[in-house]
């Protein structure tokens, strides 16, 4: 889809999101209720305890995975599913350049992940919940955080680039 | 005035996980039709191959910008109502920065791990593990990095509020900056697919 009708598609989803329940989109906290939960499944008294964890535990009447960003995922595996199948996208497979194995691929994935897991916390958010939700209020603190996504993404690109070769 | 519909009680908890699931839906749709399932796709922004990530993220932002300030300009929503994310600028400007350095060395960002796992992507998948991964160890080592998490005055604060401007210059400078920003983009495409092309 061309990238300007696919940016008005996804704003307007933004949009109906500020109009409906008042907040925008978002993606890393909807991890931090799985992690809260699972701990809290394993280790209670170790969830409770733990400053980061408790904040989404809630106050034990509902389940922690009962959380507006759990559901949103939910929909956004959903809604990339129904898009992928139309379109014919859908195939698994690894995204890799010609020359680099699977497994050292992976392991930038993984480790990638784990990165972005550290920013979206101290950040309070990641690309969708700080810099396109808070891009679209102005928000101080998303318009700082969403350059410095940039900047620390073209810095060390050439570095990473072995894996798209 | 009756926007934000949530807010103003005119459906309940259980409803909004409904809306969520629906608003979720539409977000996984785009991401997918804007090709960001792809980690080629995502990583061509940041070896200026394709600057889609970036026309799709600011025509966005433009566009869901100018929507609430015409609907709050109406009188139709409260914009006071919308949640914002409080700003603890130093722990943001270092949270985004690492993030950035994940987004490039993985491949994805937390929301298009999301979409390309549903979409058949394993390197998609195994991103989804790292970053569960990761925030487990981020809850662990949270004594430690506490304080840095909350240095900083954590209140709900806009660009036109910090800056003492009015909210309309700031929307419309934004509009002024992704023009711009995407006439460049267009030029410097064309540019590198002339000089590839030798």
């Amino acid at each position: 889809m061309n990238p300007y009708l696919a940016g008005i598609g996804l704003g307007l989803v933004l949009l109906a999101s500020f109009v409906l329940v008042g907040r925008g989109l978002g993606a890393s906290g909807a991890f931090n209720s799985v992690i809260a939960w699972a701990v809290d499944a394993v280790a209670p008294a170790h969830a409770r305890n733990n400053e980061f964890l408790a904040g989404y535990l809630g106050d034990g009447s509902a389940s922690t995975l009962k959380s507006w960003l759990v559901f949103e995922v939910i929909g956004v595996f959903a809604g990339a599913m129904l898009s992928g199948l139309l379109a014919g996208r859908t195939k698994v497979m690894t995204e890799k350049g010609p020359r680099v194995s699977v497994r050292a691929r992976l392991a930038m994935a993984f480790a990638g992940g784990m990165l972005m897991a550290f920013g979206a916390a101290l950040a309070r958010g990641c690309t969708s919940g700080q810099a396109l939700t808070g891009g679209a209020l102005l928000n101080l603190g998303s318009w700082a955080f969403m350059m410095m996504v940039f900047a620390g993404a073209y810095a060390v690109a050439y570095f990473v680039r072995w894996q798209w070769r | 005035m009756m926007a934000p519909f949530f807010k103003y009680g005119m459906f309940g908890d259980e409803t909004s996980l409904v809306v969520a699931f629906l608003i979720g839906i539409g977000f996984g749709f785009f991401l997918e039709r804007a090709g960001f399932g792809s980690a080629r796709k995502l990583m061509a922004q940041f070896y200026l191959t394709d600057l889609a990530v970036f026309k799709v993220m600011f025509t966005a932002i433009v566009t869901a910008m100018l929507g609430l300030t015409y609907l709050a300009w109406m009188g139709w929503l409260d914009l006071s109502l919308v949640y914002l994310v409080p700003t603890y600028l130093a722990p943001q400007v270092v949270g985004g920065l690492i993030l950035g350095v994940g987004f490039v060395t993985g491949g994805y960002c937390p929301g298009t791990s999301v979409a390309a796992t549903a979409t058949g992507r394993v390197d998609g998948l195994v991103s989804v593990l790292g970053i569960l991964v990761g925030t487990f160890a981020f809850a662990e080592l949270f004594p430690f990095v506490k304080g840095f998490y909350l240095s900083g005055a954590g209140e709900a604060m806009t660009m036109p509020r910090a800056f003492g401007v009015p909210y309309g210059l700031v929307v419309f400078a934004v509009v002024l900056m992704a023009l711009a920003g995407f006439y460049g983009a267009g030029l410097l495409e064309k540019r590198l697919a002339a000089g590839s092309g030798e």
